[in-house]
């Protein structure tokens, strides 16, 4: 028998009298045998489970993961520390192993985390309806042009450059199957949104309007000044935003936002190469039934007890088919989780002080470096500049056990050589003096 | 206080225990200078109210979430035979394995020469899912079933476009899962439906009335989902090809043939697998999951981008691994990265347990044991009230009809399945498929004993010869849970989704 299955020589011939089968190749009969493979797959033989473990730990050693160097690298994925509760309450099976709670009766814990998971993004958006996850960050800005398409019928959608990259991406793959057009706003000279350039590309048949908070190079952008423009001809105002750094900064949906998605894994999840992690997606109230996937609701039982569902179901792919507000079955659950317990361990004290001790190293990061900035102005958690030479300081940087930052060529070839820098509270002001130290910059003494 | 012990104290939430002043977090000293955040943020930028976040010490949170998680029913604790879930064990040796540094703490950005171990895992699972599939290109990029479904249909819309035809429609069968449909209009096509024959499989005739040059795809699963093999899949590829669309295989339902039958030799171009299906990443109480997708040579140009390659070494070491971006004719990202890495090592390390005698007796004794369970349920104290929906010897799941527990003993299938709550298992999926009136669809999986199928056969029983004595103990089911049936029609048309903004701060 297989490692993982039960049935013995003797259950089989059991099971087979039972079913009234000679054997268990009868019961593929019904496969054409010009259909049937005829040899064993090509695949390497099955191993004991010592062996797997260590044929993994061997692939493992092969990377080079955020504890072997001091890395500065983020782009859209950063290295905060994950408590180790969270860890502890992930791996409870109740937890880890149940589907999607279609019996509610016996789901009650997980639909209650679907519940204060809401509450926390609807809290931290300033919006005031949550569905309970999708799958990542970019392909959530994708479902939010998705909502724009059936909520206006238009079909053109208006991106700023500041969007992350593989976020623009996605929506431009996405906008194909959508029948829908992606035309981009460029940055002004200091790195932000282009706001005038962006009024200028937005018109009457523009659905949706997404910008990016706090943008890829870490510029805070004014959100106020873009979604006027945004909404001028009845666009949806997208904002894609970084959750630790809401805690700090003025929510979207108080700057008139329509709409927040983001990419989930800051809040409590590993980096695990890029996923899984999560996507949150928050609305304005008047979206309620048309936003994606699964929505927790309060209600009560037969005795009165108070419950939690599913609910809005009539939206979904289940029920709705080909009239469904998304695609979305299995979505990130567990990873949500993740970042419920996370933001309740921060709390609301905690998130505001993590936020301010990011806003701070950013700074210091960016006064200690002192290369030229391509985006002087506020910035959170990351920012961008240029780098002499940048092939020789990464080398340099490398070398010395750094990983400096991410390159921004490939996504702004204007940018050739810049680098973008991130901080997290697990790169002390020491790491970032050496990171000054390799990159050749001047470093500024700090007042006393 | 109530003295019930599933009342009160387990229904607060977590913000309704916040206190002012409480907290579990505490911030790493701030060991560059204190610049006042309003030096550093323009007033505009700043937020003026805290989120209310719940104020909690760290013992609370635990015992708040432990506290969740005992209303949870889960797989580790009990049988779950939800039809096309595919509910097998997940091991545990790949929670730690997928735990270590190299993998969990590996930043997605890394450069690919210091995330080879990362890029060869990537390689090698791409390859076996190939291999399994019959389809040798493969993308690990889609996040789950329905975001593989979408990447099919655009390879596929990409595919016709290089070819200048332009098509409109696509097939799925009135058995489908939600999900084709629903991919279907998201991926700008028209749904034709197309009936099942009287034996369950696909009406081959309304197919070839259907099948046109302005069809873009069929999108079937097979076996399907009445977990019955659609035998005749080699002439429904034909008529599909004729009329140049391309056969799509949703591999929902794949956990019944790996080893055995592979969708390519079937005559399918494009097929999803679902990694916390047939490959045993844990669902998480709804994900996290992963929806690779393979694909024949034609479709191969226009998968997504980056793709996983290996490139021979240029120093005499082993090979190398790399990200190829340079595909002019993909159609681009799907998401953010390479996809759901962490489900990639769970499902790597379980095909390399397994290996390919491993997978094939897998497949073999989920089909055993859900004809196994098909046949105890066939007695006809059972069968009377709950028929087999199509009587033939079925794959990994079946399909019975509760019309006759609903004519005869006045209990509807989902009084069943709440009455099953009661004997700690969980139901099967119910009212699916829709063809199917009062539709139970059994899945038992290969990782269950004899044992299991033969209570859960006889709790079936005991639920009928129950109802049949008093059919009130069914529809007033459950009583044993943590609550009891909730109202749902209540919720959705008063929604409540989040918890009401404190008033204390």
């Amino acid at each position: 028998m297989s490692r993982y299955t039960s049935a013995t020589d003797a259950d089989r011939r059991a099971m087979l009298a039972t079913i009234g089968a000679g054997s268990v190749d009868e019961l593929f009969a019904e496969i054409p045998a010009s259909v049937r493979l005829d040899r064993p797959l090509d695949l390497p033989a099955g191993m004991a489970e010592q062996d797997v473990a260590g044929h993994l730990a061997e692939l493992a050693a092969r990377n080079v993961d955020c504890d072997a160097e001091t890395s500065f690298l983020g782009a859209g994925m950063y290295d905060h520390y994950v408590p180790a509760l969270i860890d502890s309450i992930l791996q409870r099976s109740e937890f880890l192993t149940p589907y999607t709670p279609y019996q509610p009766e016996i789901s009650q814990g997980g639909l209650q985390v679907m519940f204060e998971y809401q509450t926390a993004i609807s809290e931290l958006t300033g919006l005031a309806v949550s569905n309970a996850s999708v799958y990542e960050g970019p392909s959530a800005v994708a479902a939010a042009a998705y909502l724009a398409k059936l909520e206006t019928r238009r079909t053109g959608l208006v991106v700023s450059r500041g969007v992350h990259p593989h976020s623009r991406e996605t929506l431009a793959t996405h906008a194909v199957g959508y029948g829908m057009t992606v035309s981009e706003a460029g940055l002004d000279a200091v790195g932000a949104t282009d706001v005038d350039a962006l009024a200028g590309l937005v018109g009457d048949d523009t659905a949706a309007v997404f910008v990016q908070q706090p943008n890829f190079l870490g510029t805070v952008e004014e959100l106020g000044a873009i979604g006027e423009a945004a909404k001028r001809t009845g666009a949806l105002f997208v904002v894609a935003a970084d959750p630790i750094p809401l805690g700090i900064l003025e929510p979207p949906g108080a700057l008139g936002a329509d709409i927040c998605v983001g990419e989930g894994q800051t809040l409590g999840n590993r980096l695990d190469f890029g996923g899984p992690s999560f996507g949150f997606f928050a609305a304005a109230e008047r979206f309620i039934r048309k936003l994606p996937g699964r929505i927790a609701g309060e209600t009560r039982d037969v005795d009165g007890r108070r419950g939690f569902v599913l609910t809005l179901q009539t939206r979904e792919q289940h029920i709705r088919r080909e009239k469904a507000t998304h695609n979305i079955c299995t979505a990130q659950a567990l990873n949500a989780l993740a970042g419920t317990i996370y933001l309740s361990w921060l709390g609301r004290r905690g998130l505001v002080e993590l936020g301010e001790l990011l806003l701070r190293r950013t700074h210091y990061a960016r006064e200690t470096l002192g290369l030229e900035a391509i985006n002087p102005g506020p910035v959170v958690r990351e920012f961008a500049v240029r780098v002499p030479d940048l092939d020789a300081a990464v080398q340099r940087a490398r070398a010395a056990g750094i990983n400096p930052g991410y390159r921004l060529g490939r996504d702004y070839p204007e940018l050739g050589d810049g680098l973008l820098v991130a901080l997290t509270e697990r790169r002390t002001r020491a790491d970032i003096d050496r990171l000054a130290a390799v990159l050749g910059g001047v470093r500024e003494e700090a007042p006393a | 206080m109530s003295l019930d012990p599933r009342a009160g104290e387990q229904t607060r939430t977590i913000y309704e225990k916040s206190v002012a002043g409480r907290r579990a977090f505490t911030a790493p000293e701030c060991d560059v200078p204190e610049i006042a955040v309003e030096d550093l943020l323009p007033d505009w930028a700043r937020r003026t109210e805290p989120a209310a976040l719940p104020e909690v010490s760290e013992p609370e949170i635990v015992r708040h979430f432990n506290g969740l998680s005992k209303r949870n029913f889960d797989l580790d604790t009990g049988f779950y035979p939800l039809g096309s879930c595919t509910m097998k064990h997940n091991p545990k040796l790949h929670e730690r394995v997928a735990a270590l540094p190299g993998h969990a703490r590996l930043h997605p950005l890394q450069d690919p020469e210091y995330a080879q171990g990362a890029l060869e895992l990537m390689f090698n699972l791409q390859s076996a899912l190939g291999e399994i599939a019959g389809l040798p290109h493969v993308s690990l990029q889609p996040s789950a079933g329905s975001h593989g479904e979408l990447a099919g249909l655009l390879v596929t819309r990409a595919y016709h476009e290089d070819r200048g035809e332009r098509r409109t429609k696509v097939l799925t069968p009135d058995t489908a899962h939600g999900t084709n449909p629903a991919t279907v209009t998201m991926a700008g096509y028209e749904v034709v439906k197309v009936g099942t024959a009287p034996d369950g499989g696909v009406d081959v005739d309304d197919l070839r009335a259907k099948a046109t040059d302005e069809v873009a795809c069929l999108m079937l699963t097979n076996p399907n989902t009445l977990g019955l093999f659609d035998s005749n899949i080699e002439e429904i590829a034909a008529i599909v090809h004729g009329v140049g669309a391309t056969l799509y295989y949703d591999g929902a339902n794949l956990n019944a043939v790996m080893g055995i039958s592979r969708p390519g030799d079937m005559g399918f171009d494009i097929v999803h697998f679902n990694l916390h299906k047939s490959f045993t990443q844990p669902h998480g109480g709804g994900g996290p999951g992963a929806g690779p997708i393979a694909v024949s040579d034609r479709i191969e140009p226009f998968l997504p981008r980056p793709q996983v390659v290996r490139a021979a070494s240029d120093n005499g070491h082993g090979p190398r691994f790399d990200l190829d971006f340079d595909r002019p004719q993909s159609i681009g990202k799907l998401r953010g990265f390479q996809g759901n890495f962490g489900v990639f090592v769970r499902s790597y390390a379980y095909i390399r347990s397994l290996g390919a005698e491993g997978l094939r007796e897998a497949s073999e004794t989920a089909v055993l044991n859900a004809n196994y369970l098909r046949a105890l349920l066939a007695a006809p104290e059972i069968a009377e009230h709950l028929p087999v929906a199509f009587d033939r010897t079925c794959m990994h799941e079946f399909v019975l009809s509760g019309s006759g527990a609903k004519e005869q003993l006045g209990i509807r299938t989902l009084d069943i399945a709440k009455r099953m709550l009661d004997h700690g298992v969980h139901p099967p999926t119910v009212y699916f498929p829709l063809l199917v009136d009062e539709a139970l669809m059994i899945e038992p999986t290969e990782t269950e004993t004899k044992e299991t199928l033969d209570e859960f056969a006889q709790i079936v029983a005991d639920i009928l010869a129950e109802a049949a004595e008093d059919p009130e103990i069914a529809r007033n089911a459950p009583y044993t849970t943590p609550v009891r049936r909730l109202d749902e029609a209540g919720a959705a048309k008063n929604p409540v989704v989040r918890q009401p903004a404190a008033t204390d701060s």
